[in-house]
């Protein structure tokens, strides 16, 4: 078989993942930014796509919200590791099980109803998360939460408009967003996950403690869903892997997609 | 794209204390709540504004343009209603 010039390029070219040192404090700086970039992805996706200019224009937004969050995580987190990784190395080359989010947030689009409630649930999670962490007493942390929070306030009151009008609105967006909650219910149990390593830095007063956020997420979550006339299933069997690199399969063809181009041209610019 | 059933509104935005709200176009939205959003979506991605006004495109009543020649065009030859004949001192600002 011959090989043109630019096939053996590609092939020369073609880079491996880095490694990282993943410190408690990288680690979970890490998997906040992972979150961020992969929800922020999801909704790039709907670019072009929306049901209407108007939401395409909000999903794009709260995409950038998220973008933004990922960009100053990754940043932070290259500087505590201090071994020469930087946001684009943990954003596009890092392999599946080298991710660290939330399986609720690679979890499809699907329709307009379902990216709204993964969106809902995330952001009503993350708007506590983010307001308890400004008292952090990593400085760093404390100044992205204080920025990122005004950010997913928004993202709770644009989903939080939404859930309503489609819970209570034609049997259809009923039927869809109900649809929606039963499917993606199961992956909201990992929010209020932590690990060992994520344990030390609560105790030492850096990290934020999910489980003190969980009932008022409930509330809020429930009053919402009362509102729009859904029902929110009963708390049973939760997933979860996301944090420690399991992920569905769907993880994998996202990240072919966002890395394609500098797994393929490694340290292109434009 | 096609939004038969989605009103239309106008958005008004004041970029700062002082100004005026200024029209900067319109959008489709189901409601109020909707439309704000939306307006905050569209039109302050740039910082643009500090305030934001949206309001039913069907309640703003408009001048007929076929009868522009009645309506404005008696005003061109009044040069005099211009306050062109005062110094307006710069402390004033926005008048």
């Amino acid at each position: 078989m011959v090989r043109s010039e630019r096939t053996k390029r590609l092939i020369d070219l073609a880079v491996a993942s880095i490694s990282v040192s993943e410190t408690p404090l990288v680690l979970y700086a890490l998997r906040r930014a992972d979150d961020a970039l992969i929800l922020g992805h999801r909704l790039s996706e709907w670019c072009g796509h929306a049901p209407m200019l108007e939401e395409d224009m909000a999903l794009a937004n709260m995409g950038l919200d998220l973008l933004g969050q990922a960009r100053e995580l990754y940043d932070y987190a290259a500087k505590v590791e201090g071994k020469g990784n930087n946001e684009d190395k943990f954003a596009y080359l890092r392999d599946v099980r080298q991710y660290r989010n939330l399986l609720l947030l690679e979890q499809p689009n699907g329709d307009f109803a379902r990216t709204m409630v993964r969106q809902f649930f995330y952001a009503a999670f993350a708007d506590l998360y983010w307001r308890t962490m400004m008292k952090s007493g990593d400085a760093t942390l404390a100044a992205i939460a204080a920025k990122s929070e005004k950010e997913t306030a928004y993202h709770v009151r644009h989903c939080s408009e939404w859930i309503v009008r489609l819970g209570d609105g034609t049997a259809e967006s009923h039927a869809r967003a109900q649809t929606a909650i039963d499917d993606l219910w199961a992956f909201t149990g990992e929010l209020f996950e932590i690990d060992d390593s994520e344990r030390a830095l609560i105790d030492a007063g850096i990290a934020v403690d999910p489980a003190a956020l969980r009932p008022p997420w409930l509330k809020l979550v429930s009053d919402i869903a009362s509102e729009a006339t859904l029902v929110l299933p009963k708390s049973g069997w939760m997933q979860q892997g996301g944090r420690s690199g399991l992920h569905s399969e769907h993880l994998g063809h996202l990240l072919s997609e966002l890395q394609s181009m500098q797994r393929t041209f490694p340290g292109a610019t434009w | 794209m096609t939004t038969p059933n989605t009103p239309l509104w106008e958005v008004f935005i004041r970029s700062r204390n002082g100004l005026a709200h200024k029209h900067v176009g319109s959008l489709h939205a189901a409601d109020t709540t909707l439309a704000l959003q939306a307006a905050r979506d569209i039109y302050t991605r740039r910082g643009e504004g500090l305030s934001i006004w949206v309001v039913p495109s069907s309640a703003i009543t408009a001048s007929d343009p076929a009868e522009k020649g009645m309506m404005f065009e008696p005003a061109e030859s009044k040069i005099y209603r211009h306050p062109t004949f005062y110094d307006v001192p710069e402390e004033v600002g926005h008048m």
